[in-house]
């Protein structure tokens, strides 16, 4: 059998209606409907969900590690940003 | 033959056939071509076990003689075992598990569904929970064999081959004697005849997309129902019982 890899696929399941789907992690499939096959024989295998995506990991545009300083460490002593500074009303109970 | 007993006998062979089934799958483990396919392959063998395990202790409590599902599944012999010829042959290679699973699969779930509306409440209710397993395998199943079929010329010539080599026992499927029968007059169980034409029309599309022939019915091999079974049949059960045989209750 000649052999080469299989493209990896990073797998996104939705837990429950109205939550967001969240990684899960990757497989590797031949195709498309192979990957969404892989993707329930090992991710759903607990009653983990009710929906899957699969995207090529190619596919995903991801940031370069080396640039953390300038993209996420600016918004570290931002402090106003975060919404601490309302007095919540005692009788709000969801916030 | 009582309605009661071919119940019983019913109950059984499904729990047989799905048992040795699980074997022959779990088999793969270790073995798989791909780790997820692997996966696939232990997860479907596990989906059998639970169905086994149901058909057997319906069985066992039909039958009132305090039998468990486990005394059903490890204490009986080669020639009490109900399954088909077409589960216990071999796994040769994975085109062959591949094809297994597609016939075999098509001609299970076309049963099921003629199960779900028997009044035989019990039996009817685990049809329609192993349904939904068997729906995922022929869906699985079948992306296989069309990928397999349409791929290069090496899949296709190999799984061409083993269609061509398990063709000869899917004629048992669709074969009904006394238990069968009865099952049909008196529990509403399928008609073998139409769900013989039915899985005919199905597995004719699913060869026709997968670019595979469909072999001609030539002369078909049977008797595993009735407890006929090739060698087989004894490696399979004398490693699934061996525990069970050497250490009689063993439990853990």
């Amino acid at each position: 059998m000649s052999k080469t890899d299989w493209p990896l696929y990073e797998v996104f399941i939705r837990a429950r209606s109205g939550l967001s789907h969240r990684h899960f992690g990757s497989i590797h499939a031949a195709d498309e409907t192979m990957a969404l096959d892989h993707a329930r024989d090992l991710y759903t295998r607990r009653n983990e969900g009710v929906s899957i995506w699969v995207v090529r990991s190619t596919e995903i545009i991801a940031s370069d590690p080396a640039d953390s300083d300038s993209l996420f460490e600016p918004a570290a002593d931002k402090i106003y940003r975060h919404p601490t500074f309302y007095k919540i009303p005692d009788d709000v109970e969801n916030i | 033959m009582t309605k009661e007993q071919a119940l019983i006998t019913y109950a059984t062979r499904m729990g047989d056939n799905a048992i040795v089934m699980a074997q022959r799958l779990s088999e793969w483990v270790g073995h798989g071509p791909e780790l997820e396919e692997e996966m696939a392959m232990a997860n479907f063998a596990l989906d059998y076990v639970g169905q086994a395990r149901m058909f057997f202790s319906y069985a066992g409590e039909l039958d009132g003689k305090g039998q468990s599902e486990d005394d059903i599944c490890f204490l009986r012999d080669g020639w009490d075992y109900g399954n088909v010829l077409l589960l216990e042959q071999p796994n040769g290679d994975f085109g062959e598990a591949i094809a297994r699973l597609v016939l075999f699969e098509t001609f299970y779930s076309l049963q099921l569904e003629g199960l779900v509306s028997s009044p035989a409440r019990k039996l009817a209710e685990i049809a329609a929970c192993a349904i939904k397993e068997s729906t995922y395998h022929i869906r699985h199943a079948g992306h296989w064999l069309i990928r397999l079929g349409d791929g290069t010329d090496e899949s296709h010539r190999r799984v061409q081959h083993a269609i061509d080599r398990l063709w000869t026992y899917t004629g048992e499927l669709f074969e009904a004697d006394q238990v069968d029968q009865i099952m049909q007059a008196k529990w509403e169980g399928p008609d073998l005849t139409v769900l013989r034409e039915q899985w005919h029309r199905q597995i004719d599309a699913l060869l026709s997309k997968a670019t595979l022939q469909k072999p001609a019915d030539g002369w078909m091999d049977s008797g595993g129902k009735q407890g006929h079974h090739s060698e087989h049949l004894g490696y399979i059960l004398a490693e699934m019982q061996s525990l069970q045989r050497t250490y009689p209750g063993a439990n853990w």
